[in-house]
């Protein structure tokens, strides 16, 4: 199993305030990691340094040869920071993600477009190709941006609260195709419901300024059972918690 | 005799002036508008009046002053905003007040009345010069090959620019190189429409433009069409009632705007009605 990126002793900070303190953290090859962590824990500061959009102050982050300057990596952002009203269309915006392959220089081909063609009707957005970003619901959005982050099939992929927008019907479907997803590439999904990852990643990364990793094998199916219904909170021990009986009536 | 050449030196000016303006307000107008930058491009004008009085004492071309203070007052509000972190609407509204102070001042100090001055306000067709009409087509060719070679990298930096600097490392580079450009566009096209009008020209054919299309590329053909309709019927309007000409032109796009957006719903309704 190959590395795709390295953390050694890596501290990252916003105007002098530290942020991230002397981490170790590696990805390897089709990992599932959900990263935890309270809020202001450093979550999204931690897949901004693999971005390469905040320099460590401290340490280092070494990429495997194929992500060289964080390109062909797929990232999804918390909230879109594009502008809803901009005059751009659903094919656009997911051929975007296709400049993670490009040269200045290069133009689109019509292979890129036909991807684009096939990533709408992946992800269930046949009809909008020209639709513009204020005539989607907040789902189709997400799925928009979800569709941008992967279109250049990249070899990470970073998910920043993808459960805040995802709808209901499509929320199925979504960790369905994130599976497909990890048979090609690893990804790296933050998010403060952990009930919701929890039956979908492999392992575990816990950030709060420190960074611990978990192995999925620490979760083990045993106390999964004990607990004897589906778990929604993990804590580290010393945090006093209470697990209540399932109500017996299917809820 | 001397009627006639007048007549056709306006035509000609009037007409060349008209296909450059709309190509480059087209051009610039659509990129101002979605990326809501028409506050600053307000700013941009103004502040560049300062370089119209400062030509004006020293004798040399205004334009060329106008362009300096210009492209200097768009990155200025940048610098301001991000890097002093002074709100951007405050820093926009600074600037466009002092430029216009300083612009006044030394027309003030310049010896004689400058008959000049009103049509740098309010534009006016016959003091444009070729040299204008020259500057403009260049522009006109400048804009075109700027984006058309880089067309998608200044789309999705201007849609999304966070995301963009996660793929490239050019984004302030297209950021500032683009504003430049747009502020030495609209100064350029100060002499056809004025300081006070010219927002307008790159502002109301991109609102048409959108009414019936959300498709970038799209917005700005039709833009350069709107406006030069506009343009052209503003000059004949204005050539045969005898009035502006910056005025006509402002005038006829927003009867433009207003009658494609009433014809627009309009056929909607029709079309909701049939089924």
């Amino acid at each position: 199993m190959a590395n795709l990126l390295e953390m050694r002793s890596l501290t990252a900070s916003y105007d002098n305030n530290i942020v991230l303190e002397d981490i170790d953290f590696t990805v390897n090859e089709n990992d599932f990691i959900g990263v935890i962590g309270p809020n202001g824990g450093g979550k999204t500061t931690l897949l901004k340094v693999i971005l390469g959009l905040i320099k460590p102050a401290k340490g280092r982050i070494e990429f495997n040869s194929s992500l060289i300057n964080g390109n062909s990596i797929g990232y999804l952002p918390q909230i879109s920071t594009g502008d809803a009203y901009y005059p751009v269309t659903v094919t656009d915006v997911i051929l975007s993600g296709m400049m993670i392959r490009k040269k200045i220089l290069s133009r689109m081909s019509a292979a890129d477009k036909k991807r684009t063609r096939e990533i709408i009707e992946e992800l269930g957005l046949s009809g909008m190709e020209q639709s513009s970003l204020t005539e989607l619901s907040g789902g189709q959005l997400q799925r928009v941006f979800l569709g941008r982050a992967i279109i250049g099939n990249p070899r990470l992929l970073l998910l920043d609260e993808p459960g805040n927008f995802v709808d209901s019907t499509f929320e199925k479907d979504f960790y369905g195709k994130l599976k497909d997803l990890n048979s090609r590439m690893a990804i790296l999904m933050v998010s403060h419901d952990i009930g919701m990852i929890s039956s979908h990643v492999k392992s575990y990364a816990c950030v709060n300024r420190k960074l611990h990793y978990h192995s999925s094998s620490e979760i083990s199916n045993e106390q999964l059972l004990a607990y004897g219904c589906p778990i929604q909170l993990i804590t580290h021990g010393e945090v006093p918690h209470t697990v209540l009986k399932s109500h017996g009536d299917g809820r | 005799m001397e009627g006639n050449i007048l007549q056709y030196d306006f035509i000609i000016k009037g007409l060349l002036g008209a296909v450059f303006a709309s190509i480059t307000a087209g051009l610039a107008g659509a990129y101002i508008v979605s990326k809501r930058m028409v506050f600053l491009s307000g700013g941009v004008t103004h502040a560049s009046f300062g370089g119209i009085g400062i030509g004006y004492y020293f004798g040399f071309n205004p334009v060329l002053g106008a362009a300096v203070f210009g492209i200097l007052s768009a990155l200025g509000v940048e610098y301001l905003s991000v890097k002093q972190k002074i709100r951007e609407d405050s820093a926009i509204g600074i600037l466009w007040a002092f430029g216009m102070a300083i612009g006044i001042i030394f027309i003030f100090l310049t010896p004689g009345y400058s008959p000049n001055l009103m049509s740098y306000l309010f534009g006016s067709i016959l003091t444009v010069t070729y040299t204008d009409i020259i500057a403009l087509g260049i522009m006109s060719v400048v804009l075109i090959l700027y984006f058309g070679i880089f067309y998608r990298t200044i789309l999705y930096i201007s849609f999304d620019e966070s995301f963009a600097r996660t793929y490239s490392s050019y984004v302030n580079i297209f950021k500032y190189v683009t504003t430049a450009l747009v502020a030495l566009t609209i100064v350029l096209n100060i002499r056809m429409a004025g300081v006070v009008l010219v927002l307008s020209l790159f502002t109301i054919p991109p609102n048409i433009a959108m009414i019936f299309t959300r498709v970038y590329s799209k917005i700005i053909l039709w833009s350069v069409l709107a406006g030069f309709i506009g343009t052209a019927a503003g000059y004949v309007i204005s050539y045969f009632a005898g009035i502006p000409v910056g005025a006509t032109i402002i005038f006829t796009l927003v009867i433009v705007w207003v009658l494609v957006k009433m014809g627009y719903q309009f056929t909607r309704y029709l079309r909701k009605d049939k089924r």
